[in-house]
């Protein structure tokens, strides 16, 4: 119980004496939040360190690790990973899941080259069908979650049997059997190729083109969630969705698009897929979209959202590309990848609640 | 205080029935601007259904609401903040993970370029955010940190001055003191004197009579839906505010039936009573 002895001047509260003194006494504390702990503070730093970790590794016990050919390998293991990663990131920091990202990068890759083969079409007119549906997948799971408001979790681990039992059935219904028949000589393979698959020589230095695919998301990704509207509400989606409606953000809108990049990441990485091998097996992708998540959290996403970066995203593959090759390289088992990325998932998320606690706090 | 101008808000014999019960009736208050008005009441009194219905989110059932001179009925918040009507609810409606300034302009982003090269005006953004809370005398260390390291007064002074730079005329500040310690509050009183000073009318609603004596230019405590007391600051002591809130007369007659309950046990008892007495005076 605060009694007041004489009640104050009503226009002047203590205006100064009073009422600065809280002011000034938070600053001064907070101040002391020097440039090395805003760095600490940012996402990927975890990511960062670990992926030094793990280069620093490999280039001391592996030897093939360490030329130029090995470098554009792993870039290229990382960027297949790396590009679902753009969106998965961006869905992560909205507040989503999509566990049907995975098996959606095949049944992507099926459509294309079914309908281009059954229908003797044009292989771009294929592509197109492919990413209709692609982001198709991405509209309906969408819808769902906002409309029900059940977790993602749920809704697109549903999604992602359904989509693993359709590919094997209408498959081997089409084609009978598991995998599709190559398109290689098809109408429109070569150009289609030379976008999705083929090899770019930069300098004495050839690297596959998924590489600068995988770049230029990145840095359009990144481009979006820190310098546009839509940027400003993925986070506040994921951060505070009551509040970000309060103030007029379209969340369910944001949600839907989200679910759809990820869509479009699908296809994209599956017309990869499907240019650079000319058949899709049916049965593939199951298990990658833990990998991409994976990947995010690597990178310093939130479980729950409203925190991350496309950028560290980006580092949690490149970490990937570096153990999967840094295996092979070193003569290890290669059976043993999954082993190191899990001790890397989970020394990664430790260290970036410890290096959040010891920020986070002024 | 400027001019005496007309009232912004006015709402005359207002009643809402939700079926068959009556949550309010015959509420009548006015709001001008450069002017604190304070609801008081307990909890059930019916302040929260009063907002509500002045913020938009309810439509009133019996009696009159006018902004500007003209009768209202509104179908949604976003009419109540076309005309300059802005509530600050409890939750704040901010992101805790994101930084000040993008929490300022959420969901009124500043852009620039045509639409797939559209970006934000980020410098513009940050400078303004950080200008409009320095004149509301709050300084962040700086503009680019996170709300969740903010203290709940700023949080609270944070939301009144974005509800004033997008064009509130009339604040609606829902217990904006109710979870914050002593100073926290005082930082909070000390803007709420500062946005009625900027010219706006507030709705200063709080069950706390110091808190209100402090600020308020009118006092209406609100009492199972009924106005049980309105008047301005002139006609009233903060006793006599603090008697009202209390329970006034209800009180009286409990502690007289307390008293001679418990008259054989004298003590604890009489002692308030007198202590009582004593202080009214």
């Amino acid at each position: 119980m605060t009694r007041v002895p004489t009640p104050a001047e009503p226009a002047s509260p203590p205006h100064n004496a009073a009422a600065s003194a809280p002011d000034s006494v938070p600053s001064s504390r907070v101040a002391k939040r020097s440039l090395s702990r805003r760095f600490l503070n940012r996402p990927e730093v975890g990511s960062l360190m670990g992926a030094v970790a793990v280069f620093v590794l490999f280039m001391a016990i592996a030897e093939p690790f360490r030329s130029l050919d090995a470098f554009t390998t792993v870039l290229y293991a990382s960027s297949t990973i790396g590009i679902m990663a753009v969106a998965v990131s961006l869905l992560m920091i909205g507040g989503e899941f999509d566990l049907s990202a995975g098996v959606g990068v095949v049944t992507s890759a099926l459509a294309a080259a079914m309908f281009a083969f059954q229908f003797s079409t044009n292989v771009w007119i294929g592509v197109a069908v492919a990413l209709a549906l692609s982001l198709t997948i991405g509209f309906v799971n969408g819808l769902i979650v906002v409309k029900t408001k059940l977790p993602s979790f749920l809704v697109t681990l549903a999604m992602f049997m359904m989509l693993q039992g359709l590919n094997l059935a209408v498959t081997r219904a089409v084609t009978g059997s598991v995998s599709t028949q190559s398109i290689a000589n098809m109408d429109g393979f070569g150009s289609a190729q030379a976008i999705f698959a083929t090899n770019v020589s930069i300098g004495e230095f050839s690297v596959r083109i998924t590489v600068l695919w995988w770049i230029l998301f990145v840095a359009l990704a990144t481009w979006i969630l820190l310098r546009t509207k839509v940027g400003n509400w993925i986070y506040a989606a994921g951060g505070n969705p009551d509040a970000a409606r309060a103030v007029g953000v379209p969340v369910n809108f944001t949600k839907i698009g989200l679910f759809m990049s990820v869509g479009f990441m699908a296809w994209f990485v599956g017309m990869h897929q499907l240019f650079r091998f000319n058949t899709v097996q049916s049965g593939e992708g199951v298990g990658n979209e833990l990998l991409f998540i994976a990947a995010c959290v690597i990178g310093g996403c939130a479980l729950m959202g409203g925190w991350g970066t496309a950028i560290g995203a980006a580092i949690g593959a490149l970490i990937f590309g570096m153990t999967r090759m840094g295996i092979v390289f070193a003569g290890w088992n290669a059976d043993l990848f999954m082993f190191f990325i899990g001790a890397t998932l989970l020394v990664a998320t430790v260290l970036n609640l410890w290096v959040r606690l010891r920020t986070a706090r002024r | 205080m400027p001019e005496t101008t007309s009232n912004i808000i006015e709402l005359a014999g207002v009643g809402k029935n939700f079926g068959n019960i009556h949550a309010l009736s015959d509420v009548s208050i006015s709001v001008r601007s450069s002017e604190v008005s304070c609801i008081l009441g307990d909890n059930g009194a019916g302040k929260s259904t009063l907002i509500k219905i002045i913020s938009g989110l309810h439509q009133h059932s019996t009696g009159t609401y006018k902004v500007d001179g003209k009768a209202v009925k509104f179908a949604s918040p976003r009419d109540a903040l076309d005309r300059g009507i802005a509530t600050v609810y409890q939750d704040l409606a901010l992101v805790p993970l994101m930084p000040v300034w993008r929490n300022f302009f959420l969901g009124s982003e500043l852009t620039s370029g045509f639409w797939p090269f559209r970006k934000l005006r980020a410098e513009e953004m940050r400078t303004t955010a950080d200008a409009e809370l320095r004149q509301m005398g709050i300084q962040v260390p700086d503009i680019n940190q996170q709300v969740n390291t903010l203290s709940g007064g700023q949080r609270q002074v944070l939301a009144i001055a974005r509800a004033i730079h997008f064009g509130a005329r009339v604040l609606i500040l829902d217990e904006p003191t109710a979870a914050l310690g002593v100073k926290q509050a005082g930082v909070v009183l000390k803007y709420i004197s500062a946005a009625r000073d900027a010219g706006l009318g507030v709705i200063f609603i709080t069950h706390n009579p110091h808190h209100a004596f402090m600020v308020g230019d009118h006092f209406t405590i609100l009492k199972q839906g009924t106005v049980d007391l309105s008047a301005p600051r002139a006609e009233l002591t903060l006793d006599d505010l603090t008697h009202h809130m209390a329970g006034g007369a209800e009180l009286e007659a409990l502690e007289h039936e307390l008293s001679r309950m418990e008259a054989p046990d004298v003590g604890a008892v009489h002692e308030l009573h007198e202590h009582r007495m004593g202080e009214t005076k």
